[in-house]
């Protein structure tokens, strides 16, 4: 009797398993690291190391040479899921309006350079940074709604022309730095001139250097915050309000939603637009966060394409990206701390990899659901 | 030898969520003409999918000529001799009609295509068997009952002896249909077994020798087709209970004119006109029927009149007010209600949940959002809810079911129920009972005389000549996008009717 129970519960947990998106993202992340686990046996090392490094860059780590136990691991973690988070939020956003938004990475580009020309040209002053991002997010914002645009009144497929943006962006960043923003002052190929003081966003650093808890360094920046908000604004406009609604309904089919009267032709372009809002927050948080100065792009920084990966193993879903987000953080935090602990870093690369292989392997769990179905259907025939 | 030309016993084969057929047993004799009944649903074209090998079944032995086999593949079934002619005909339509019957295994000398014995042999069948089909005639130029006989030669061609026609009334005129009926009496006269799939009882009672009836996925019995079978005991059979046919109407009160479309012109979705100069009144209180043949301008027609697709001349009046040039929305919001033709690609969203679809048209109004755009989910639960009672639609989950996990007949009433819950003025209908049980079909259709006898104004169009004559006070005939008669219910029979489907213009059988 009791066996029989246990098996019953046993069935309903693979059922709820194949039901739950959630399960599944955490299951293909665990199947990467798995896999990862035995990459670095084959090529003969411990892999303890890389358990070690993935666990440090969420808990931090004793700095001997100091003697204190050190959160930056975890500074950085975070500092690095605020642009794999918000682009993710814009693959995301799109993708549940049916929109394949390859284009994270130019509108990333086009915020940045509007935070550039805008800390670079307007002379310091506070709270410069805040005006900074905002800017940014409208730049973004047309670069998404271009797309959107062009997508919704002239049926011109968004994945090619994002593509296409995504190398306007970097032409254009380019031509803007070396040309019209004032020049660096020592190297003018690589730098404009510095950003205003004004422009930095702040760190959120905890700094103890006496005490019980004896805490290292831990950077972050105030974008963190900004990243947070943008996860709330992704749920709250999808889930709550009439426009996500509108949105929702013409991602799961646009026929059907504009013989219901919506605007499709509205809502791709807003979601657009909303998505691009996203990456240009990006990447105004990554150059006056992180770089903090003038950089002159010489080519993409790949954050807008890890959005896509962030977005598929978060479902598309705020809090899904949110998780997704940082666990791309901490591989990539994990990605400097095991050069100490002399495992092949590419290590980290190759799971990553995996894990989006493995969520596009997700159609494979449709057809054990087929499958399972059809079996039980069977039983109950007999 | 057997006595039998087919015999499928014991099949049984399951889809995720349903078991299309349970230990059904088919047997057709040799040289007969085997009808096979049920409801939509009912599991014939699973089971015909089987015998010609497209599904593998779970269960059950096939045997043809008294000789057991394994129908692997549809290539499997066509060397034992059974060829089918689909539902859908799969012709390729920019290539002649010999070119169709020899596709894939063309005549050869050494590289180069030879068709001229292939196009005597089909000159020869289109003879022998009286379907007058010229071989060299493109399928975009020949009628649809001929490019059904180009697919009754494509059997013949194979010289198949059984030959499995789907549905194959479907999509023809009633004239198209007694031609038809001819045909498979002359085949059975040249010694081929035909087994007829339908749900039609007239055709059953025209050329069947014998008939086996499928209810829910199970065989029910084997009849013989005597002068003296009914179609109400045939119908009783098929359904399980008595059916009623006819339908509860009061008399007819129109009151004025509520939607007037005056000389409409329409493209299809690549620029081909599809409805020419078309005007038609709808007033209150009526049901007017659209009657023609599918492909004639309906879909286009609809595609109009809601503001899927712009006209290209003409106008559109609801209520007085030119809509011609509104948006989906505007129209929805000034009163036109639309239960379109494809319930998932225009009728409803399936990824959201049933309540969100019962306001997909109204969710933006002030009853279901609040300050800043917030939905409000309490009145839209509450409302959900109501309507799933009124209308009786089942679901796993009431509320929060997705709508596309939902029964074919429940989707529609989720459909209705939205279109009639926003007491619209004048309401599209199109198809509304296609694919749906027996149960929903006469609840579908006392909902629609529900909305006549509201004073609504309903332009239906079906396929179903019934359908049509049984709902309808007026009844407009089309053909080739244009009206070819305006009457009323009763003025003209169905074969009248059906002339006009076709194009004739006076059609004086009797009027």
């Amino acid at each position: 009797m009791s066996e029989k129970i246990k098996k019953e519960n046993k069935t309903s947990f693979i059922d709820w398993f194949l039901g739950s998106e959630a399960a599944t993202s955490v299951a293909v992340v665990i199947l990467g690291i798995i896999a990862g686990t035995i990459i670095v046996m084959c090529v003969g090392k411990n892999p303890g190391g890389l358990f070690k490094a993935i666990w440090q860059s969420f808990v931090g780590q004793y700095n001997r040479g100091l003697g204190k136990w050190s959160l930056a691991p975890l500074g950085n973690t975070l500092t690095y899921a605020i642009p794999y988070v918000l682009c993710g939020l814009s693959m995301g956003f799109a993708n549940r309006v049916g929109m394949f938004n390859i284009g994270a990475e130019g509108q990333y580009m086009v915020g940045m350079l509007a935070a550039h020309a805008f800390a670079v040209c307007i002379p310091s002053f506070p709270g410069q940074w805040f005006f900074c991002i905002i800017v940014a997010m409208l730049a973004g914002a047309v670069w998404g709604g271009i797309v959107g645009v062009l997508k919704a009144k002239f049926k011109i497929s968004e994945v090619v022309a994002t593509i296409m943006l995504n190398y306007i962006a970097l032409y254009l960043y380019r031509l803007i730095a070396l040309y019209v923003l004032p020049e660096g002052l020592i190297n003018k190929t690589y730098q404009t001139a510095p950003l205003a003081n004004g422009a930095l966003l702040q760190g959120i650093g905890i700094r103890i250097r006496e005490g019980a808890l004896q805490l290292g360094d831990f950077q972050l920046n105030i974008g963190f915050i900004f990243m947070l908000l943008s996860v709330l604004a992704f749920w709250y406009i999808m889930e709550k309000t009439k426009l996500g609604f509108s949105l929702r309904a013409t991602g799961f089919n646009k026929e059907a939603a504009r013989c219901s009267g919506i605007n499709d032709t509205n809502a791709i372009s807003t979601a657009m637009a909303i998505s691009g809002a996203f990456a240009g927050i990006a990447g105004a948080c990554v150059l006056l966060g992180s770089l903090r100065f003038g950089r002159i792009m010489q080519s993409q920084d790949n954050y807008g394409f890890m959005g896509i990966a962030v977005a598929l193993v978060g479902n598309s879903k705020a809090l899904g990206t949110l998780l997704a987000g940082i666990l791309f953080g901490a591989l990539k935090s994990a990605y400097s701390l095991m050069q100490f602990m002399s495992i092949p870093r590419e290590v980290v690369n190759i799971i990553e990899g995996l894990i989006v292989i493995f969520i596009a392997l997700r159609a494979g769990l449709e057809i054990v659901k087929a499958y399972r179905a059809k079996q039980l259907l069977k039983k109950e025939a007999r | 030898m057997s006595e039998y030309a087919i015999q499928m016993l014991g099949i049984t084969k399951t889809f995720p969520g349903i078991v299309a057929n349970d230990n059904v047993t088919l047997e057709v004799k040799k040289n007969e003409v085997h009808a096979i009944l049920g409801e939509n649903g009912a599991g014939k074209s699973t089971l015909m999918s089987v015998l010609f090998g497209s599904y593998a079944p779970d269960a059950g032995r096939i045997l043809i000529n008294g000789k057991e086999v394994k129908i692997t593949n549809p290539n499997v079934a066509t060397s034992l001799g059974i060829g089918m002619v689909h539902q859908h005909f799969k012709l390729v339509h920019n290539y002649t009609v010999t070119e169709n019957i020899v596709l894939g295994r063309e005549p050869k000398k050494g590289l180069v295509l030879s068709l001229g014995e292939a196009e005597k042999k089909v000159a020869m069948l289109s003879e022998k068997y009286g379907l007058q089909v010229d071989p060299r005639a493109k399928i975009e130029d020949i009628t649809v009952g001929q490019q059904q006989r180009v697919e009754i030669l494509k059997t013949l061609y194979s010289d198949s002896d059984i030959i499995i026609l789907d549905e194959p009334t479907a999509v023809l005129t009633p004239q198209e249909i007694d031609e038809l009926m001819d045909i498979i009496k002359l085949l059975q006269k040249e010694g081929k077994t035909i087994v007829i799939i339908t749900h039609k009882l007239r055709e059953i009672k025209a050329v069947a020798n014998r008939c086996t009836i499928l209810r829910r996925g199970k065989s029910v019995g084997c009849i013989d087709i005597l002068p003296e079978t009914s179609e109400q005991e045939l119908a009783t059979l098929m359904v399980g209970r008595p059916v009623r046919f006819d339908v509860d109407k009061k008399p007819f009160h129109p009151g004025k004119a509520i939607l007037e479309v005056q000389n409409i012109c329409v493209n299809d979705s690549v620029g081909i006109e599809k409805v020419h100069d078309f005007s038609i009144d709808v007033h209150a209180g009526e049901i007017v029927g659209i009657a023609g043949v599918d492909g004639n301008g309906q879909t286009e027609l609809l595609y109009a009149i809601s503001g899927l697709s712009p006209v290209t001349k003409g106008r559109i009046l609801l209520n007085g007010q030119d809509i011609t040039n509104k948006t989906i929305r505007e129209r929805i919001e000034m009163g036109l209600g639309h239960i379109p033709e494809d319930r998932h690609r225009h009728g409803m969203v399936g990824g959201l949940t049933i309540a969100e679809n019962t306001v997909l048209k109204d969710f933006y109004t002030d009853k279901y959002t609040g300050k800043f755009g917030i939905l409000k989910n309490d009145a839209i639960y509450k409302n959900s809810d109501a309507l799933i009672e009124q209308f009786d639609v089942r679901s796993g989950q009431g509320s929060i079911t997705p709508a596309g996990s939902l029964s074919g007949g429940n989707q529609q009433k989720v459909i209705i129920a939205r279109e009639i819950s926003l007491s619209p003025d004048v309401l599209l209908v199109a198809q509304p009972t296609r694919g749906l049980d027996v149960g929903a079909i006469e609840y579908i259709r006392k909902r629609i005389i529900g909305e006549r006898e509201a004073g609504k104004a309903i332009l239906l169009v079906s396929f179903e000549l019934d359908e049509i004559m049984s709902l309808c006070d007026r009844i407009a005939a089309i053909s080739k996008g244009s009206v070819v008669g305006i009457f009323n219910e009763g003025e003209k029979t169905a074969s009248e009717i059906g002339l006009m489907m076709a194009g004739v213009k006076n059609a004086k059988a009797g009027a």
